[in-house]
């Protein structure tokens, strides 16, 4: 298990190192710079500010000290924002997107696995088909749609939540809702086809012969084994949801990270963009290696093979 | 089974009720609940550029002179000083401080921190984007350019604790409006050398725990992209006269998720009105719908330098073939009223010049002389905007009044905001969307862009009569003759055409109907000490 866990830290290396470079310069041949505006700077200005940044540097010497800097787990000043450092605006939004990202993650699991539970054991019935429609139609609606949507029904018409913001615990209801329900949708219909695999095996007739209960045969026994393809969509699931969060939490407005990566690219925070891509790429390999630790204990049979 | 979820459901619902909203609670503590539009980059305001960080600081700093509520053309009042005189060749002021103004850690305010804030406003170090402001200052240009080193040649003087002495380079009629930017507040030097240099930005003084003012409110909270919360501050000179407990500004880019937060009793009064939004609150909400008149300038930049926009026959069709009472009924529809110069009319003792009118056959002529009869042989021209509703609206109507009435064709080209801006200073464009909003309440804060060595003059025009005008102007006292040389300098910049004026865009907000005292400004300043909320 520590060799396995080694060689994934070892892989995060080249991959760090491709997109830091990557964005690095990609982002300096966008048109504008971060300090074009509306009403111009004085030469002068714009001649101080690049030099308090470094910005008047050659572009690889910026690089180097970037890298540097990196290796001490320095990400650098914000330009748009002078009185922050990339580490400050990362700890102050992080949080903020993965409480918003943990709840719609829970909010899938719990609704995901429900209606995936109720629609496989009387499959082809009504009971089958009202959940699974609903699922087609929450994996269809994209998240622009269904937030506008609750808002209106659930904030103007029927006044029961703000329309946005982040300051109440019930100001987390729509944004949860609207994020979750697109990966509810999918767990539901995991959650039933695997389900349906596994209730016609012997192991499970064995179990009701028995004279098990049903909660004991579909809880315990069934749900163990379709859990599987479940578990395994839920590493890349949790990156989507923490990663792509920003359409939401743009429609709530959501002082989360994901917001201000767009606002970042918008406003070309050199610093702040690289900063949030590293540390997007660290969540995204660390939840990837996560579930294939998780999968490993689930299912002794990968374990055997690696 | 089924009974129980039909109960749980109804408990559920019940539960549900209509909530009570931020401004029912607001309006009940007296906190006032604004949408800002954009998160300010800082609350230091000699690091600022926007209207959203001028909301913030005007509550927490309060400069020597401040906004009269009750008049819309802007004329200052005493803020922290109470009188001042002037010398006789206009030169010097001085100001005398208010004994009881302090800051809101307890230390009185003394004229040594303007001395202080002046400094490090225009130390070249500081890079600071509005220091040329303070150029108006007896070598104040010299000593930021970095061509004197000694700043007690600068022309500010403390000459005792209360008394403050302001010489200016020229007499300068506009001065006081000048003095009501956020560039002549003072900061708290103690503060700012408890968090770093003088010269230094971006330091931690602006955090709420640190940040120390004069204004009639104090830096309460600071949850970045969230809301910045400002509170009464009790050691303010005039506290007494401050109604609000607090005010929360709420930074919300988007438009239509402002009107909703504000449908949703989340805000008191929005920053905007979204476009396709006006025209419901006109006929269903009109108390609800506040449109007034604004320092703010639309108009198309031409590249002057570029054929054939370099023959001014072209330039003067393109301007006299778009008819903008039609554009402002129709298209806007917000109570903006047509431009025809790039002035507002709105300044007290200044009226812009009328140099055109709509007259297509006119403009057909004029093509005609230009070797473009009908249009024909007319090259491919961009009309260069960034993505916005109302940008991309504009220029659709307007391509086809150039179309319909000249019979030339001009490709709209939309791009991203940093994209326009790098496109607009250096030049790549033929006909830019472009707008002004003033500084102060002054023609001069419009007509200088226009200067040959303007910061922001996109279009390459130059003239030299135009220069001397208005350097004329900058120097006569008398305010008549003052403003016949700033209309006379107009009606070259018009004449000339480098820009075609469009419309003015008026000052839009939603209020709630329990905000008292918005009162309307040209420049968009509502003093917060004189807001109250009152429900009937």
């Amino acid at each position: 298990m520590l060799k396995f866990i080694l060689r994934r830290l070892l892989e995060l290396i080249p991959v760090l190192l491709i997109s830091i470079t990557l964005v690095f310069f990609m982002v300096r041949l966008a048109p504008g710079g971060p300090f074009t505006a509306e009403k111009s700077f004085t030469a002068e200005a714009i001649e101080r500010l690049n030099e308090h940044y470094g910005l008047d540097k050659p572009i690889m010497v910026q690089y180097g000290n970037y890298l540097l800097n990196l290796l001490k787990g320095d990400l650098g000043p914000s330009f748009q924002y002078p009185s922050r450092s990339v580490n400050d605006i990362i700890k102050e939004t992080f949080p903020v997107s993965l409480e918003l990202g943990a709840l719609a993650m829970l909010f899938a699991l719990f609704v995901g696995l429900m209606a995936g539970i109720v629609a496989s054991l009387k499959p082809n019935t009504l009971q089958d088909h009202v959940p699974m429609g609903l699922a087609m139609t929450g994996i269809c609606m994209p998240s622009f749609v269904l937030g506008p949507l609750l808002i209106l029904i659930f904030g103007l018409w029927l006044g029961w939540f703000n329309a946005s913001g982040w300051e109440l615990p019930i100001d987390r209801v729509l944004p949860v809702i609207t994020l979750g329900s697109a990966y509810a949708a999918y767990i539901s219909r995991l959650t039933r086809g695997s389900m349906l695999e596994v209730l016609p095996s012997d192991y499970i007739r064995t179990a009701r012969a028995k004279g098990l209960s049903e909660a004991n045969v579909i809880f315990k026994h069934t749900l163990k084994n379709a859990l599987l393809p479940v578990v395994s969509y839920l590493g890349p699931a949790t990156a989507g949801i923490l990663t792509g969060s920003f359409v939401v939490e743009t429609i709530f407005n959501i002082p989360g990270m994901g917001r201000m990566f767009v606002l970042a690219a918008f406003n070309r925070d050199y610093t702040l963009i690289l900063g949030l891509v590293v540390f997007f790429s660290l969540l995204v390999v660390a939840f990837n290696a996560v579930v294939d630790i998780l999968l490993g204990l689930l299912n002794p049979k990968l374990r055997m093979h690696s | 089974m089924n009974r129980v979820i039909f109960f749980t459901i109804l408990i559920l619902l019940s539960g549900c009720s209509k909530r009570e909203t931020p401004v029912d609670i607001g309006n009940r503590e007296k906190i006032l609940h604004l949408g800002n539009l954009s998160e300010p980059k800082d609350l230091d305001p000699h690091v600022v550029t926007g209207v959203s960080a001028y909301n913030i600081i005007s509550a927490l700093l309060e400069g020597l002179v401040t906004d009269d509520p009750n008049d819309p053309s802007e004329k200052t009042v005493p803020g922290v000083a109470e009188s001042w005189t002037t010398s006789a060749d206009q030169k010097v002021y001085t100001f005398k401080l208010r004994n009881d103004a302090k800051w809101s850690n307890g230390d009185p305010v003394i004229a040594e921190d303007f001395v202080f804030s002046y400094q490090r406003m225009l130390a070249p170090a500081m890079g600071s984007p509005y220091a040329y402001m303070l150029h108006l200052l007896k070598n104040g240009r010299a000593y930021n350019l970095g061509t004197l080193n000694v700043f007690n040649q600068v022309g500010v003087k403390a000459l005792d604790d209360k008394t403050l002495e302001l010489t200016l380079e020229q007499p300068t009629p506009s001065f006081l409006s000048q003095l009501n930017h956020w560039s002549w507040f003072p900061i708290h030097p103690p503060t700012i050398l408890k968090f770093g240099k003088q010269n230094q930005m971006g330091t931690a003084w602006t955090k709420p725990e640190n940040y120390v003012g004069n204004g009639p409110f104090t830096l309460k909270a600071w949850r970045q992209n969230q809301s910045i919360v400002v509170q009464k501050n009790s050691l303010y000179w005039d506290a007494e006269t401050v109604q609000l407990n607090e005010i929360h500004f709420h930074p919300i880019g988007d438009h239509m998720i402002e009107e909703r937060s504000f449908r949703a009793g989340q805000l008191h009064v929005t920053g905007t009105v979204p476009i396709d939004r006006v025209r419901y609150y006109k006929d269903s909400k009109p108390d609800q719908l506040r449109l007034d008149p604004y320092l703010r300038s639309y108009y198309y930049l031409l590249n002057i330098n570029k054929p054939p926009l370099n023959d001014i026959r072209v330039r003067k069709a393109l301007a006299m073939t778009i008819d903008r009472e039609t554009l402002a009924q129709f298209v806007t529809r917000s109570g903006e009223d047509p431009a025809y110069s790039f002035t507002p009319p709105y300044l007290t003792g200044y009226t812009p010049p009328i140099r055109f009118s709509t007259d297509i056959e006119a403009a057909k002529k004029l093509l005609a002389d230009a070797d473009f009869p009908n249009g024909d042989n007319f090259p491919a021209m961009t009309l260069l905007f960034h993505t916005s509703d109302l940008h991309t609206r504009i220029a659709e109507v307007i391509q086809q009044m150039w179309k319909d009435n000249l019979g030339i064709h001009i490709e709209l080209e939309n791009v991203e905001w940093k994209v326009y801006q790098d496109r607009r200073k250096n030049r790549q464009y033929d006909i830019a969307r472009a707008e002004w909003v003033a500084d102060y309440a002054d023609p001069s804060s419009f007509l200088d862009v226009w200067l040959t060595d303007g910061g922001n003059n996109h279009a390459g025009w130059s003239s030299a009569e135009y220069d001397t005008l208005l350097k004329k102007a900058s120097l006569t006292v008398d305010t008549s003759e003052r403003s016949s040389l700033f209309n006379q300098a107009e009606s070259i910049l018009i004449d000339e055409q480098p820009i075609i004026p469009l419309i003015f865009l008026p000052s839009k907000s939603l209020i709630q109907p329990s905000v008292k005292g918005w009162n309307p400004s040209i420049l968009d300043h509502h003093p917060y000490k004189f807001i109250r909320l009152e429900v009937n």
